[in-house]
């Protein structure tokens, strides 16, 4: 055995290994296929319209005849592109993401029918698991960026600069709501993780982390109201532009694939991973909890997760670039940082200090009430800031052009010099002497008619 | 300390090709191809030190070397877009020798450290892994480095804050944010009718059934072409197609397809009347 993991992988031999592998690749594969029934359907049904109902039963068939027109259609190369990074790209997308549900337990010990075998229903563990699915994550961001680069094309490059930028932000954000995991589960491995989640799913204890989780895993596998970097109002399709045939499949089945992983791992930590919900885990003495029957739960939370993508993806619009970073930035990462503080004292307080938890909940809910009532009667000094800068002609009326001769540099929302017979207010830079005003009758702001019009397009 | 079977093979594999990588980071032409053979290496260092047992630095590795360092890297690479076209002049005078100096210094400290270190007995990996192997890190660099571990923190936090302190910029106007710039609009089409514009995105450019390019005018509500809806570097540029010129050609086409239909002989010889009349069939 693994010191530190709780799957048993003893009794595995190397023909076990390769089962487990050609299962797990063949359940991506036609999860895929699905899950892209399954979303085109579920959206249709939530934009009032039937969806794809013809290729064989309720549809099912629809996307297998789109798998088999991407294979069969012609394979164009851009001729201005990089010709092995542009090949290499939609594979190493594929690769990074099929690694992901290795470490991904579908269920504890099962015992393969007509024989006494055991083995742990999972292709292997470790004790940093969970690390090594970040890890894979973040070399499959380098198809996305590597394949919009090799295009040799604006759009493609400008995809994948977002989504270096996007992922890697939204990484961070992820990483930190792992560590409240850790920091509870006492382990970074997949299988004790599930162990530790017996008496109650974390996803109760860590809600922050697990929301920011959700957000960020949206935000992680590019799906919108974060999908920036295939923004067909801005970017044409970003970095799969000029992909076609099977080299764009490969992209699509990896963002596919990279939703049930993401989907896969929010079970697993948080989710209480196999084990069954509430009313059912006290069935027969948890009887519903050993045998094949875990993987049914465990699909169960991982296709309840993927409804919760078409969901979001129904109901929300794309966010702004500028807004998108600012969000992953300046609320997601402080709100995990902060959260791993607190819970980091709170379970030093329980292990080391020996705090019982009847206390420390009492404690924590004192502390609570009384920032929610700190906050709520705290005197309100914010004065609204549209009223600070945004007065009704606030922009031509306060600003420092008042002063007849002077040019407010800024009128067009970025510094232009100023024309012949015109001149600047002071600097508001601190240190500075102030200019002497030239009193000679300038034109004012003026800004061309047509330069409005064109920033109005 | 043996090494299994495996594990030779492994490095049997992964060692050549990390040579063969690492000296296309020298010798590859663009800066992007050298990235992806430095990742290469990375990736293949990784799984070396995951197969020596340790599998937390080879999975750290890959997380924060391959996946953020290389990867800022890769990013600066293409928006700056470093091509073979780059240029060797030096800008900092003897930048040369200086780098040589302080890389033979570099070298002269690591070499005295590494002759002159003394190491404990092996305890083995079983020994060292026994709680886990990210435990046992944790007690190592926690328990006997914590000094080291702070001090290296305080250092990297001040260059995070050195790196946000250069970069800081004072704002000198107020911020125009998308509220703003709204109420400015309305607020001109209040005070200034000369300078009005519409509150609405401009009129795409024309459509019609032949031609929907950008040069050509759309057709308003009252049949009248908007000037607007061309972009303004086609109008300054007086490459601007009228809409009687489109539409005389449209007439001619559908003569050419089907000239039994139409008249001959007024589409041809008068275009602006035909012109006029499918105006008003649009309107």
């Amino acid at each position: 055995m693994i010191p530190g993991v709780a799957a048993d992988f003893s009794q595995d031999t190397f023909v076990t290994y390769l089962v487990k592998a050609v299962l797990i690749i063949v359940f991506l594969l036609t999860s895929v296929l699905v899950a892209i029934w399954f979303e085109r359907r579920v959206v249709a049904r939530m934009q009032v319209r039937p969806g794809p109902n013809v290729h064989g039963p309720f549809g099912l068939l629809q996307s297998l005849a789109d798998a088999m027109k991407l294979l069969l259609k012609e394979d164009v190369n851009v001729t201005a592109a990089d010709r092995i990074v542009y090949l290499l790209a939609p594979m190493v997308s594929v690769f990074c993401s099929l690694l992901v549900f290795a470490v991904v337990p579908f269920g504890p010990e099962v015992t393969i029918p007509f024989t006494d075998f055991t083995t742990p229903a999972q292709l292997t563990d470790f004790p940093v698991a969970v690390l090594y699915v970040l890890a894979c994550a973040s070399l499959g961001v380098y198809g996305i960026v590597l394949g919009g680069w090799s295009s040799g094309s604006t759009y493609p490059l400008l995809g994948s600069v977002r989504s270096t930028a996007q992922v890697i932000s939204y990484e961070l954000a992820m990483g930190l709501s792992l560590v409240s995991v850790f920091i509870l589960a006492g382990s970074m491995s997949t299988s004790t993780i599930v162990e530790g989640q017996q008496s109650i799913w974390f996803f109760l204890p860590l809600l922050p982390a697990f929301v920011v989780y959700v957000i960020s895993m949206i935000g992680e596998t590019n799906r919108l109201p974060f999908d920036l970097p295939e923004a067909e109002g801005e970017l044409v399709s970003g970095y799969m532009t000029e992909y076609s045939s099977m080299k764009f499949a490969w992209f699509f089945l990896a963002e596919y694939i990279n939703m049930l992983n993401v989907s896969a791992i929010a079970t697993t930590l948080f989710l209480g991973g196999w084990r069954a919900p509430w009313p059912l885990s006290a069935v027969g003495d948890g009887v519903l909890n050993t045998g094949w029957w875990p993987i049914l739960w465990f699909l169960a939370k991982v296709w309840l997760l993927m409804f919760v993508f078409v969901w979001v993806r129904g109901t929300l619009l794309r966010l702004r670039y500028d807004q998108f970073m600012v969000f992953g930035w300046k609320v997601l990462i402080p709100v995990a940082l902060a959260w791993v503080v607190v819970l980091a004292v709170v379970q030093w307080f329980r292990l080391d200090a020996g705090v019982s938890r009847t206390v420390l909940v009492a404690v924590i809910l004192g502390v609570g009430l009384a920032a929610v009532a700190l906050v709520s009667l705290w005197p309100d000094r914010r004065r609204s800031p549209e009223h600070d800068d945004a007065g009704p002609g606030s922009e031509a009326g306060t600003a420092p052009s008042s002063a007849p001769g002077t040019v407010d540099a800024f009128a067009g929302g970025y510094p232009v010099p100023p024309l012949p017979g015109q001149s600047l207010p002071p600097s508001p830079r601190a240190g500075r002497r102030p200019v002497e005003h030239v009193p000679a009758g300038g034109a004012g702001p003026d800004t061309p008619h047509d330069d409005v019009e064109e920033g109005a397009r | 300390m043996t090494t299994s079977g495996g594990e030779a093979a492994l490095f049997a594999v992964l060692a050549p090709l990390m040579v063969i990588a690492a000296l296309g980071l020298l010798f590859a032409r663009r800066a992007v191809h050298a990235a992806i053979c430095v990742v290469f290496v990375m990736v293949s260092l990784a799984i070396l030190y995951v197969a020596n047992e340790a599998p937390f630095l080879g999975i750290v590795q890959v997380v924060v070397y391959t996946g953020a360092v290389m990867m800022l890297f890769l990013f600066v690479l293409m928006l700056v877009g470093v091509d073979a076209a780059d240029s060797l002049t030096e800008t900092i005078r003897g930048q040369r020798w200086i780098g040589v100096l302080l890389g033979a210094g570099l070298l002269a400290v690591l070499l005295g450290v590494i002759t002159r270190a003394t190491f404990p007995p092996a305890v083995g990996l079983e020994a060292a892994n026994a709680a886990t192997n990210p435990e046992g890190l944790a007690a190592v660099l926690f328990g006997d480095y914590v000094l080291a571990m702070e001090v290296v923190g305080v250092l990297l936090v001040t260059a995070a804050l050195a790196g946000l302190v250069l970069t800081h910029r004072r704002r000198l106007g107020p911020r125009r944010t998308q509220r703003l710039q709204a109420r400015e609009r309305v607020a001109q089409m209040a005070v200034d009718p000369a300078r009005r514009r519409p509150l609405t995105p401009l009129p795409a450019p024309g459509v019609y059934a032949q031609n929907n390019a950008m040069d050509t005018p759309a057709l308003g509500p009252d049949g009248q072409p908007l000037e607007h809806s061309v972009p303004r570097v086609l109008r300054i540029r007086g490459q601007r197609r009228s809409p009687v010129a489109v539409l005389g050609a449209q007439e001619t086409l559908v003569q050419r397809i089907a000239p039994e239909d139409v008249p001959a002989e007024g589409a041809r010889e008068v275009p602006g009347a035909g012109a006029d009349s499918t105006e008003g069939e649009t309107r």
